[in-house]
């Protein structure tokens, strides 16, 4: 797990233009600046919002990268719903539900 | 000079970027108090407005987290959100860098700060600016309190944080306003967003009133966590302002749940 470097990547096409040139011109090249496992690079590429939240990524840095690749509110809340059926719940992070809270 | 004016409100996203998607009720009568505390702030004539605010990564990452940074820029610049996502167009806000320089000198007398001459702001100040400062014609001086990437920040420092502001501000000969501005219970950005444990946040929001010092540091990350989400950190930005205001009550003039804006909606001014 590399998540760190997962939220890295999403925080610095957030906030750096140079590094949002960077990605329209090749994601790829890009993702090799960062320290990915090939399902962290696969959910990025995609992108699979759902894996990402079950990742652990934080919301506030997702939502963004989800409105970059089209997904409304509803859609991106829907995403995430999709990746905790598809993949089970978050596995770590500020997102790992208590147990009975759902 | 001290302070002349002291609030809180809320800052989320969702208040202007899904503004349609609210019940019209509840949100004008959430603006209409937005509005109500823009016109006492401007009554109030502020030199600057110090903004105490919980960052959502705009600026402050894991690689170098400050529990607590307060900027020290001749101008910020924002929102760093998509305009359009969050609808509210990108602008330049002057700073007030002499007075930024004087109170981090003094405030650290008691709290280790750092200190940031580049700040992009994010929704977390836009929006209450948008609102509060609509011409963004005040002076600001930006704060953060890390409340996303834990480990973070003691509420009781808040409190001292909140001190040392206050004592900062009374050794200033400027007319300094603050607004604290955060979530209560609320669990942004996730799949429960929109989800609000309103008992939770009028029980926090009668202490926080009452300024009862004991019950506001008495609250656990973990408790917070599991009743309130991990969108309750932001309490800090509160407690922070009770700690600047001790002993002064402050006056509710709107609290309402709004699922669509992902938080319960707040404003409350402190009587100094």
């Amino acid at each position: 797990m590399s998540l760190y470097h997962v939220q890295k990547f999403l925080y610095q096409l957030n906030r750096d233009p140079a590094v949002r040139r960077q990605y329209e011109q090749s994601l790829d090249g890009l993702l090799e600046s960062y320290e990915l496992t090939a399902e962290e690079r696969r959910a990025i590429r995609e992108p699979d919002i759902g894996l990402l939240y079950v990742m652990g990524v934080n919301g506030q840095l997702l939502m963004h990268y989800a409105a970059l690749r089209g997904f409304e509110w509803d859609a991106y809340l829907e995403a995430m719903r999709e990746g905790e059926r598809r993949y089970g719940p978050v596995r770590t992070g500020l997102y790992v539900r208590a147990e009975g809270s759902r | 000079m001290s302070l002349v004016f002291a609030g809180v409100c809320s800052h989320a996203p969702g208040i202007t970027g899904r503004a349609e998607r609210a019940d019209p009720v509840l949100r004008e009568g959430f603006y209409a108090n937005l509005d109500r505390m823009r016109a006492a702030l401007e009554a109030a004539r502020p030199e600057a407005l110090v903004i105490i605010a919980a960052e959502h990564f705009a600026n402050f990452f894991m690689n170098n987290m400050p529990a607590l940074c307060v900027g020290m820029g001749e101008h910020y610049e924002g929102p760093i959100e998509d305009e359009a996502w969050l609808r509210i167009k990108r602008t330049r806000v002057p700073g007030a860098p002499d007075l930024s320089r004087r109170l981090i000198t003094q405030m650290m007398h008691q709290v280790d700060l750092a200190y940031a001459e580049e700040w992009k702001f994010d929704h977390g100040i836009m929006v209450p600016l948008h609102f509060l400062t609509p011409r963004y014609d005040v002076p600001v001086i930006p704060v953060n309190i890390n409340c996303q990437g834990p480990p973070l920040i003691p509420l009781e420092r808040c409190w001292v944080f909140g001190q040392a502001l206050r004592r900062a501000c009374d050794a200033a000969p400027e007319r300094i306003a603050v607004v604290a501005t955060g979530g209560i219970s609320h669990w942004p950005a996730t799949p429960d967003s929109g989800k609000i444990n309103e008992a939770w946040d009028r029980a926090f929001l009668a202490k926080f009133l009452a300024n009862r010092k004991q019950e506001l540091l008495a609250y656990t990350d973990a408790d917070t966590h599991r009743e309130a989400g991990q969108g309750g950190f932001e309490v800090r930005t509160f407690i922070a302002l009770a700690g600047a205001t001790e002993g002064s009550t402050a006056e509710l003039w709107f609290y309402a749940p709004i699922p669509i804006f992902a938080v319960g909606c707040t404003v409350a001014v402190v009587k100094l």
